[in-house]
């Protein structure tokens, strides 16, 4: 036991310091409620510092087999630690006239570490613990502004979709452990061998749907565009990202459990990864509400993203391709919504004309970030497609890299039409900004974009044959 | 050597971004005169390039070596003259006076950066590398036409971007093909060139000589993928056309040579007879098009589709590898690229004339002229040169190029040589019309104050002009040089 809770230091600490969080915040006067923001950010470098660490010594399998701490999860709950941060730091001053804001920085601990769970879990029952946290805390963080009409829009809509999703895991599960004997990933492995091929397709389909709820994977994606548009614009960012990071890596690790020959999981994934690229992209093609736009690329980007567990297997580029994709679209994305908290969660597409000349560095970000989502190199997401479609060929899916192509190709009239008029149409009147912190993190997120391409050399290395351990 | 010429543009683009307000109108004299460190680089390049030792002058480091990427440039007698004329139309372009709508900041840096990209897509012996440099260029010219356009810019710009965009991605697959076919896996271009990697003759080798050649016609343009090119054209502003015209369809006709034809030599011989067809029939579309045009810019963008078209026949018929003789192959293909540099000194000096008719007439509407070769001289004699050049007149660098693509292009295809030679006189025929409707007959009297060319358009006008001659007149130099190149290809 002992062993076994210094082997998750990093899930302990992420608990322990929101539990601690938690008493700050109802003891201590409403004068001293801002400074959690600091407390969550010292919790936050904790459990990254616990991370990196482990890097050195990769515990592996752990928690009676219920828990895979491998160099894939550390590396995950790196992206989401990180993620945690820019969002925490983006929260500050949105939230500053907010009473109840000490709250909302548990919730966001809380939050990043149903992702970091989700991202090491497996085990079935680990899996529903993990999502029910990430996903509970997720609806709570989108209605935040309870006074709010799009946020409690946005909140109930996350919830019921979420409601349905996890239900439908639940019944996979449940077929799952039916047909296994077991819950934990080595006894699916085993067990699912000689198993009824119609059940076991249903009973994965079932599961994927909860996961592709949290990855906003079709058919369970319809929340996204919705919490990007209503929820504070820094939790939309946090909710959009970190669980995706969990979920994504909890899938692969799933789908190499699943026996290959008696079960068709590569092309069930294939094609959802084809309709949420597409969806998402032809979705997003008119949208006139840049925060609602940015969901439905964050649906597409998600597409992309499943290239690499369609890939797991068949292409030793699967699983670094995946990390190299979740670390740039995490922070392409905390850029994107970063310049939109900076201007005051400005979302109308007309208010962005001219906004190249009167807030160029805000706008020079918000291209960067387009630009990596689009995969023009050298910037992150290009290293991210040109893995994800070197995987998929090896794979022998030639296809879904042709339509990621098509895909990328369309999405780029999206990003123009908000791109183009900030810079083709004459400027506006300056519009008013937040204050430093927000560029702060803006900052680091675009440069960590532009750097995961440039300098991809010691992140290539890492992740070139890292370890992914299903138990 | 080669690195400066990429980075010291590249750095001082970021520097002109940085230049304070009050100090704007240094941007202008500072892009100029760094625009003059590639120029000198290409001279020093020129003078120690050794004839018949293929790649040279390679510059390499370490990149992603995880993923076999790495940073390396080097030059042959194919990249050199290219390079050279990238850096001579960069030059040109930003002495050529051009109101940048107060912009003048942003204006020079985005033209710094696209000339250190350019310049990058020619040097570059990395695939991604290569890459990089090729889908920035579309980024860079999607701000300069977007911003410092006129019309419907923003459309164009648009257009520009998504269809050179889907372009682009269908070559990064066809890279990507190339790619997973290496062993140990690598981008490098000299080891891929070596050894050839992709079997020959099988699907995948179809299918990686297909997305690499929808790339490359997107971008060179070829019918029927060069619907993007007229109204990019129009809608830009003369510069940047220059640019367009000059630099980046270039591209494309290197990336069929360096990358189809090196890359997957036999595919491209099996594929050569139904590119040179393609290509004919951009030969005689973009003459016929350009025929029923009345705007100006329209005219000089369809008989660039014409040109390219030429380059491409050369290019198909150098690949050819098993008909013909190696000589006619050799020919062919040092035809095309002496017209890569022919069209891109022609045409670059044709997109300057018209913005300098814009400027003073204010429409590309060919009927709104007439009568001007009296009152401006300096602007009808360099169109007129430019003209005369483009359709093929002997002494002029045109002719040289035109006649060893069909003299090349005769032992390996006869009769698409013979096809192809009609859209030379098309061309001679609408470049004569143009010539007598803008400068011939009577002048309207609102023209009646009309300026020549002032001193800054002279000194970025005759360069062009000087080149022209000169390739026509002593083409050995240029000719020599490509030589190197060629025949080592067209003995396959």
């Amino acid at each position: 036991m002992g062993r076994a809770a210094v082997d998750v230091l990093p899930v302990l600490i992420l608990a322990g310091g929101a539990i601690l969080l938690i008493f700050y915040v109802m003891f201590v006067p409403r004068a001293l409620q801002p400074w959690s923001a600091l407390g969550a950010t010292l919790v936050l470098a904790a459990a990254g510092f616990a991370s990196g660490w482990y890097l050195g010594r990769v515990p592996g399998i752990t928690f009676f087999g219920t828990f895979a701490a491998d160099r894939t999860w550390l590396w995950g709950t790196l992206i989401i630690i990180v993620v945690t941060a820019l969002a925490a730091a983006l929260s500050v001053e949105w939230f500053r006239t907010d009473a109840r804001q000490g709250e909302y920085y548990v919730l966001l601990l809380l939050s990043a570490l149903g992702a970091v769970l989700l991202a090491g879990a497996v085990d079935l029952m680990e899996l529903v613990v993990a999502m029910l946290l990430s996903s509970v805390t997720g609806y709570t963080l989108t209605a935040y502004h309870r006074k709010s009409r799009a946020a409690t829009e946005a909140g109930i809509k996350y919830y019921l979709i979420g409601a349905l999703a996890n239900g439908a895991m639940v019944y996979g599960i449940a077929l799952l452990f039916g047909l296994s004997g077991g819950t934990s990933f080595a006894d699916l492995e085993i067990g699912l061998v000689d198993a009824d091929s119609t059940a076991l397709i249903v009973g994965f389909g079932l599961v994927t749907i909860g996961i592709a709820f949290k990855l906003g994977a079709v058919p369970a994606h319809q929340w996204m565009p919705d919490v990007a548009q209503g929820a504070p614009a820094p939790a939309a960012a946090f909710v959009l990202v970190a669980g995706k990071v969990g979920a994504l890596i909890v899938l692969m690790r799933l789908a190499i459990v699943l026996p290959e020959s008696a079960v068709g999981w590569r092309p069930l994934v294939a094609v959802i990864a084809a309709a949420t690229m597409t969806l998402g992209n032809l979705a997003a093609l008119w949208q006139n509400d840049v925060r609602r736009m940015l969901g439905w690329s964050s649906v597409s980007q998600t597409g992309y993203g499943l290239l690499a567990v369609v890939a797991v297997g068949r292409s030793d580029l699967a699983v670094s391709s995946m990390l190299f994709f979740l670390a740039a679209y995490a922070m392409g994305n905390m850029a994107a919504f970063g310049v939109v908290v900076k201007l005051r969660g400005l979302t109308d597409r007309e208010s962005f004309r001219g906004l190249g000349s009167t807030h160029p560095w805000l706008m020079g970000a918000l291209v960067v970030s387009f630009l990596s989502f689009i995969g023009i190199p050298p910037l992150g997401g290009f290293a991210a497609k040109l893995l994800l479609m070197g995987a998929v060929i090896d794979a022998g899916y030639t296809w879904l890299a042709v339509l990621t192509v098509v895909n990328s190709a369309i999405s780029l009239f999206y990003y123009a039409r908000v791109m183009g008029p900030a810079y083709f149409d004459s400027a506006a009147e300056p519009r008013p900004v937040m204050g430093s912190l927000a560029s702060w993190a803006v900052g680091i997120a675009v440069v960590a974009v532009v750097a995961i391409g440039v300098v991809a050399q010691p992140l290539a290395s890492a992740w070139e044959g890292v370890t992914l351990l299903t138990g | 050597m080669l690195t400066t010429a990429i980075f010291v543009p590249l750095i001082v683009a970021a520097v002109t971004l940085a230049i304070p307000a009050k100090h704007a109108h240094l941007a202008r004299p500072l892009a100029i005169v760094t625009s003059f460190v590639p120029l000198v680089v290409v001279g020093i390049t020129w003078a120690r390039f050794e004839i018949g030792d293929g790649l040279q002058l390679v510059e390499s480091a370490k990149w992603i070596p995880s993923l076999g990427i790495s940073y390396s440039v080097g030059v042959d007698g194919l990249s050199l003259p290219l390079v050279g004329l990238t850096a001579l139309l960069f030059t040109v372009s930003m002495v050529f006076p051009f109101d940048d709508l107060g912009k003048s900041r942003p204006y020079y840096a985005t033209f710094l950066f696209l000339e250190a990209i350019s310049l990058g897509v020619f040097l570059a012996l990395d695939l991604i590398l290569f890459f990089v440099f090729w889908d920035l260029s579309l980024v860079g010219m999607y701000f300069l036409i977007g911003v410092w356009g006129h019309g419907d810019s923003q459309r164009s710009a648009l257009k520009f971007f998504l269809y050179t965009l889907l372009g682009s991605l269908a070559l990064l697959l066809g890279i990507l093909g190339i790619y997973l076919y290496t062993e140990p896996r690598t981008f490098d271009m000299v080891e891929i060139i070596r050894t050839t990697p992709v079997p020959a003759g099988g699907v995948a080798a179809t299918l990686i000589f297909l997305a690499l050649g929808i790339g490359f016609a997107v971008k060179t343009p070829l019918v029927p993928f060069h619907t993007w090119l007229p109204p990019a054209h129009v809608d830009a502003p003369a510069p940047a056309s220059t640019i367009l015209a000059g630099v980046l369809l270039k591209m494309g006709t290197y990336g069929f040579i360096r990358i189809s034809l090196q890359m997957l030599p036999e595919t491209f011989q099996r594929f050569a007879l139904p590119l040179g067809i393609v290509a004919v029939v951009s030969i005689l579309y973009g003459a016929l098009v350009a025929m029923a045009q009345t705007n100006l810019k329209r005219v000089i963008a369809y008989t660039s589709v014409n040109h390219m078209g030429y380059v491409i026949l050369g290019i198909a018929a150098a690949g050819a590898i098993g008909s013909g003789s190696d000589a006619s192959r050799s020919i062919a293909m040092t035809g095309a690229v002496v017209e890569m540099v022919a069209h891109g000194l022609i045409t670059g000096a044709l997109f300057l004339v018209s913005g300098s008719i814009l400027a003073r007439g204010g429409t590309y509407e060919l009927d709104q002229y007439g009568g001007l070769a009296g009152r401006a001289p300096r602007l009808a004699g360099i169109t007129m040169l430019a003209a005369f050049a483009s359709l093929g007149l002997p002494g002029l660098a045109g002719f040289v190029a035109e006649f060893q693509i069909f003299a090349g292009t005769l032992g390996v295809y006869p009769w698409l040589a013979g096809i192809g030679l009609l859209g030379i006189v098309i061309t001679a025929a609408l470049f004569l019309r143009m010539i007598q409707q803008v400068f011939l007959g009577d002048l309207p009297v609102r023209w009646d104050d009309w300026r020549d060319l002032g001193r800054a358009e002279l000194f970025a006008l005759v360069p062009l002009a000087v080149l022209v001659i000169v390739i026509g007149v002593v083409p050995s130099w240029l000719i020599r040089v490509i030589d190197s190149f060629s025949q080592v290809v067209a003995r396959g």
